[in-house]
């Protein structure tokens, strides 16, 4: 779990979540096109493709060929883990 | 100094030609045989005195891997310029064109990116109103 708060961490790794949520199978160009111009992000593709293993290292992310392209995904499932760890207990108390 | 030529790679001279002027709605040019090749130009209709697009053999052994480098990463070999992208959009898709980033809103232009068949994505992108 530590990787998903480290994934999270950085402002251009939740833009790119931002833009998947908007848009869920991007390929590295779309995601390179959406931080630069909407969100001024100067960053390299090096760079972005670097936040994105991060991202998929922690499961937020996958990576899905079809044909000649490759596309990526944004996966929430991590996220379910995090609001569990700690709002556990207050729907448990809700329910009783 | 002027741009009198641009050029694209591409793996079949006579489909990309096909693609250009049928699908895409250039205009053919010129086609003068050059040995194993052909020199193929296309231009906008309406500027056929302008810039013209050369559809250049892609022969050369390190234009394949750049090539599919490029496309795996959605990345466009060029971009071209339209009035009403959602309209282009629907026009090509009816042909059969397809497309790996649909209408997009990028802040001041609206762009796509489809595959030219002859192992190329090409952009497109319509300027927004100053309002």
């Amino acid at each position: 779990m530590s990787d998903l708060f480290e994934a999270l961490a950085a402002p251009a790794r939740r833009a790119i979540l931002d833009e998947l949520t908007e848009k869920n199978g991007q390929t590295l160009f779309e995601i390179c096109s959406r931080l630069a111009m909407k969100h001024g992000l100067g960053l390299s593709r090096q760079a972005i493709s670097q936040h994105l293993e991060v991202l998929a290292s922690a499961g937020l992310v996958t990576f899905e060929r079809q044909g000649r392209y490759k596309y990526h995904f944004l996966n929430p499932e991590p996220l379910k883990e995090v609001v569990k760890r700690w709002l556990k207990e207050e729907q448990e108390g809700s329910d009783s | 100094m002027k741009i009198v030529l641009t050029s694209i790679l591409v793996d079949d001279q006579e489909k990309a030609l096909k693609f250009y002027t049928e699908v895409l709605g250039f205009q053919f040019k010129n086609d003068i045989p050059m040995g194993e090749f052909r020199w193929i130009t296309v231009v906008d209709p309406d500027d056929p005195n302008g810039t013209e697009l050369v559809l250049e053999p892609d022969q050369h052994p390190a234009a394949g891997p750049f090539k599919k480098a490029l496309v795996e990463d959605g990345i466009p070999y060029t971009s071209f310029g339209v009035l009403d992208l959602q309209q282009e959009y629907e026009r090509l898709q009816t042909s059969g064109v397809s497309f790996t980033q649909g209408p997009t809103d990028m802040g001041p232009v609206i762009t796509a990116v489809f595959d030219d068949t002859c192992g190329n994505l090409i952009q497109i992108a319509q300027l927004k109103e100053v309002s």
